[in-house]
């Protein structure tokens, strides 16, 4: 199988890939259109800011190659946001694959601490994504905008409100969680895409 | 809700390991990497390596550490220790650390905490603050690895620390690290009452009552410990069971 992730300026590149040598598949980063059409299955993932992130796909064309992709994808953290329609953080306009909304967490409880750093609970699984997954795994978090619920949600959390944890259209894929930092709960979920 | 974390840590001398450990099961107890992944195994929630290694020269061992670390464990990892640049935080985070804790060289030179902030976001970096209650009831900043003392207050750091895009605060109480009498359960609080970031409670933990303290009196985020994980004083799978049994909400 041939397994690509996208090379562009986000931070946990390096992260995914080791998950993937763990697991025992080969990953090639590549930001060349051919290679990314090519691949059997391709891992976007991020960290960082959804406006920066963007502006360096599309800097790339990546943006207009990541619409296009017909075989799985999954979006991991920011990657999953920028999959989506519209990212307040810095009013971004995302690619628009999943047409959901991502907003800033407004902590009206002050003991609620923004960003969400760790372990949280993930609910309403319903995806082969999460195959063999317990209702209220623990998955690892890191970030201050969600994705809003919707009829795309494959997956809910909850932190303060519900938000989708996981998002599904067609071929696309997304996890808002570090599922390469979630211990065997997320190698599960890398299997399980692997295998889609 | 988020679950309180438990955070093994591990003292980094030239790439080992440097207090003993007592897990019968490991053929090389210095050995980090075999350490982190049992850790990890057990259901930590997160490492901390500390590098006290003194040469620059050696600690070059620290990026192929922290390299074989990411290679291995499938957990979030923080490293730490002499960190002065941000030249320093991109060799760590390229080899695959997730967070970053910086402590002296951050008070000396503030700047040095937006910078990592903007280079690699505020959730990479944790500001290890080293504190003493003093005679006139006030908690100070110490430096140095405790060394030396400082005039400034320990929440007032911390505030402008946070301002400057900390995303999470390791606090170690001087008074109470190493007497394993419990975690300094009043700054702990306050500084988690008053930050909106996480707070790692840190120095004391000597029994599992003292982790529940620390989440519900203290209202720490997560509460980090070596020595009694190390000798096996406390199990992290029993701690959790128990902190679970207290109505902590723990990952197991």
């Amino acid at each position: 199988m041939k397994l690509a992730i996208i090379k562009y300026n986000a931070g946990n590149i390096r992260s995914v890939l080791n998950a993937l040598e763990r697991l025992g598949a080969e990953a090639e980063v590549t930001d060349e259109p051919e290679a990314l059409r090519r691949a059997d299955k391709v891992i976007f993932p991020g960290v960082g800011e959804a406006s920066t992130a963007m502006a360096s796909l599309r800097q790339n064309g990546l943006d207009g190659v990541l619409r296009s992709l017909t075989q799985p994808v999954l979006g991991i953290c920011v990657g999953m946001q920028l999959l989506c329609a519209h990212s307040e953080e810095n009013d971004t306009e995302a690619l628009g694959i999943v047409p959901v909304r991502v907003r800033r967490f407004l902590p009206a409880d002050a003991l609620l601490k923004v960003p969400q750093v760790g372990w949280n609970r993930l609910f309403n699984l319903r995806s082969p994504l999460f195959a063999g997954i317990d209702e209220g795994s623990y998955v690892y978090n890191v970030h201050s905008y969600y994705a809003e619920d919707s009829p795309y949600t494959i997956a809910h959390c909850e932190y303060g409100l519900t938000y989708a944890a996981a998002v599904h259209k067609d071929n696309f894929y997304g996890v808002q969680f570090h599922t390469e930092k979630s211990a065997a709960t997320g190698d599960r979920i890398i299997q399980n895409f692997l295998q889609l | 809700m988020l679950a309180k974390r438990i955070i093994p840590c591990l003292d980094i001398k030239d790439g080992r390991t440097v207090k003993g450990t007592n897990f019968v099961n490991l053929r090389d107890a210095g050995d980090p990497v075999a350490l982190a992944a049992e850790y990890a195994r057990q259901g930590a929630d997160e490492l901390v390596f500390l590098d006290i290694t003194a040469t620059v020269e050696k600690r070059k061992t620290l990026a192929a550490l922290v390299h074989e670390v990411a290679h291995t464990i499938n957990i979030p990892f923080t490293v730490g220790g002499g960190i002065r640049s941000t030249e320093d935080v991109s060799a760590l985070l390229a080899a695959g650390a997730d967070k970053i804790s910086v402590n002296t060289a951050a008070f000396d030179n503030p700047g040095l905490v937006s910078d990592i902030a903007r280079m690699a976001g505020s959730q990479c970096v944790v500001l290890a603050i080293d504190t003493r209650l003093e005679d006139d009831g006030e908690w100070y900043v110490y430096l140095q690895g405790g060394r030396k003392k400082t005039d400034v207050r320990c929440f007032d750091w911390a505030r402008q620390a946070v301002d400057l895009g900390a995303g999470e605060i390791l606090l170690t109480s001087m008074n109470h690290d190493g007497t394993k009498t419990g975690f300094a359960l009043d700054i702990t609080r306050r500084l988690s009452d008053a930050l909106p970031v996480p707070v790692i409670a840190s120095g004391g933990g000597g029994t599992m009552d003292h982790f529940a303290d620390a989440f519900t009196k203290g209202a720490a985020d997560a509460a980090l410990a070596a020595s009694v994980f190390h000798f096996g004083e406390i199990s992290i799978p029993d701690l959790k069971a128990y902190l679970k049994e207290q109505g902590v909400e723990v990952r197991l």
